[in-house]
């Protein structure tokens, strides 16, 4: 059998390391060994599919969960995936996660002193369309405090869960929105050192995606790893 | 390679809202093969367990095929979410799934590998996944797993599980974030 085609090693600096101390978090759960490069084998670059009929065709819109519409702005969140050679990734789960609009989440631990929204839950997922595409409906998620540092903010975002192609493709990310002032104070958000990869992190203002009478749309592209041309030796 | 793929970031530790609708315990559910229970902790660098991870599971069935276009061949009868799990850690640190042991499936090298599971795990303090592998004991394939064979031998335990009492089908896997037995992970 013949070597199988690896995946492009990401930049330096493009992905956060399992270390970063101002995270105060990652101090205890990061490893301390860096982690054995092995060869891509077929328990890396095949995957789970799922069938499309587990998710509702309702699921991607937030705003609708319940019998009365949530309190906050709306918004469309929509966008394009696709891998690092620019093809399309069709069909595959999306999950997305967030806080209310007052910045509170639908979770037992969370102790922020901000009001549950009977109307929203917080949970949205789809599939991407036959381009890559998906599109959310939701409301802007609020600021919370946490206890990472004095005054510690999280700014507003969204959490996404892709799966792409392979077990490889995995992808745990958060969306962030433009012109947020907590951004330069967020560990998380600064835990990626490449300063245009970290922008990539943050969605942009679309005039396209915004309904009228409706909805701003904000718009979020995410790239997923893909396999390089050159096969890996063994 | 026109893009850079989107950097991860932490599920934090509201994940389950997001995740718990698709919890599977049963990673090969009415799929033939020898069913095996694996159990065990998640802890950090205190040795404390870790109550809000969460693990995820792929694997290929009994015959050493993953249901997946990439694995020729596979146009088998499949139930649709066969070879996934996803299973959360509790308030004491633990985890437990069950499964049926997969076949050996083909390695770069040509030679079979030994069987094993995937896993990735998320939580709160990890601001991207750690990869790692389940080999099952007492398998002489072990000894000549390519995968394996990159662990330096003193570590290798880790990714090996235990034989658990009481019951012959149950197994035993921990994972240590830091420590004297910390785990391996990849990078692939």
């Amino acid at each position: 059998m013949k070597s199988l085609q690896g995946y492009w090693k990401s930049a330096p600096g493009t992905q956060p390391n399992h270390l970063h101390p101002p995270y105060v978090s990652s101090i205890k759960r990061a490893p301390k060994y860096p982690p054995i490069p092995i060869p891509v084998t077929l328990s890396e670059i095949t995957g789970p599919s799922f069938p499309k009929n587990i998710v509702s065709p309702n699921a991607f819109d937030l705003t609708r969960q319940h019998t009365a519409k949530p309190l906050g702005e709306r918004i469309v969140v929509s966008g394009r995936v696709t891998d690092e050679d620019g093809r399309p990734i069709r069909h595959t789960l999306v999950e997305i996660w967030q806080a209310n609009a007052a910045g509170r989440y639908l979770h037992k631990n969370d102790q922020h002193d901000a009001p549950l929204d009977p109307n929203f839950t917080g949970e949205g997922r789809l599939f991407t369309d036959e381009d890559g595409r998906y599109r959310f409906i939701t409301v802007r998620p609020g600021a919370y405090p946490w206890k990472n540092h004095y005054n510690a903010w999280r700014p507003q975002h969204i959490h996404f869960s892709l799966f792409g192609p392979a077990f490889a493709t995995r992808l745990v990310t958060q969306m962030y929105f433009p012109g947020d002032p907590l951004l330069e104070f967020d560990p998380i958000f600064q835990s990626v050192l490449d300063e245009s990869a970290r922008r990539r992190l943050i969605s942009s203002f679309d005039w396209l995606g915004t309904e009228p009478d409706l909805a701003l749309g904000f718009r979020f592209d995410i790239v997923l790893r893909g396999r390089s041309a050159m096969p890996m030796e063994p | 390679m026109p893009a850079h793929s989107t950097p991860s970031q932490t599920v934090g530790p509201f994940f389950s809202i997001g995740f718990d609708w698709m919890i599977r315990r049963d990673v090969a559910e009415g799929s033939p093969g020898e069913r095996v229970t694996i159990h065990g902790r998640m802890l950090d660098g205190n040795g404390q367990p870790i109550p809000d991870a969460v693990l995820e599971i792929w694997q290929a069935d009994a015959e050493g095929r993953y249901h997946h276009p990439e694995h020729a061949d596979s146009q088998r009868e499949t139930t649709p979410f066969f070879g996934f799990g996803r299973v959360p850690t509790d308030e004491h640190g633990q985890f437990s799934f069950t499964t049926i042991k997969p076949g050996p499936v083909p390695g770069p090298d040509g030679k079979p590998q030994a069987p094993h599971l995937q896993i990735s795990i998320f939580m709160r303090g990890l601001l991207r996944q750690l990869v790692t592998r389940v080999y099952f004991p007492d398998d002489p394939r072990n000894d000549s797993d390519m995968v394996l064979q990159l662990v330096p031998q003193s570590r290798r335990a880790t990714l090996i599980a235990r034989q658990s009492t009481p019951t012959e089908n149950t197994l035993e896997w921990n994972v240590c974030l830091q420590g004297t037995d910390e785990t391996v992970f990849f990078d692939c």
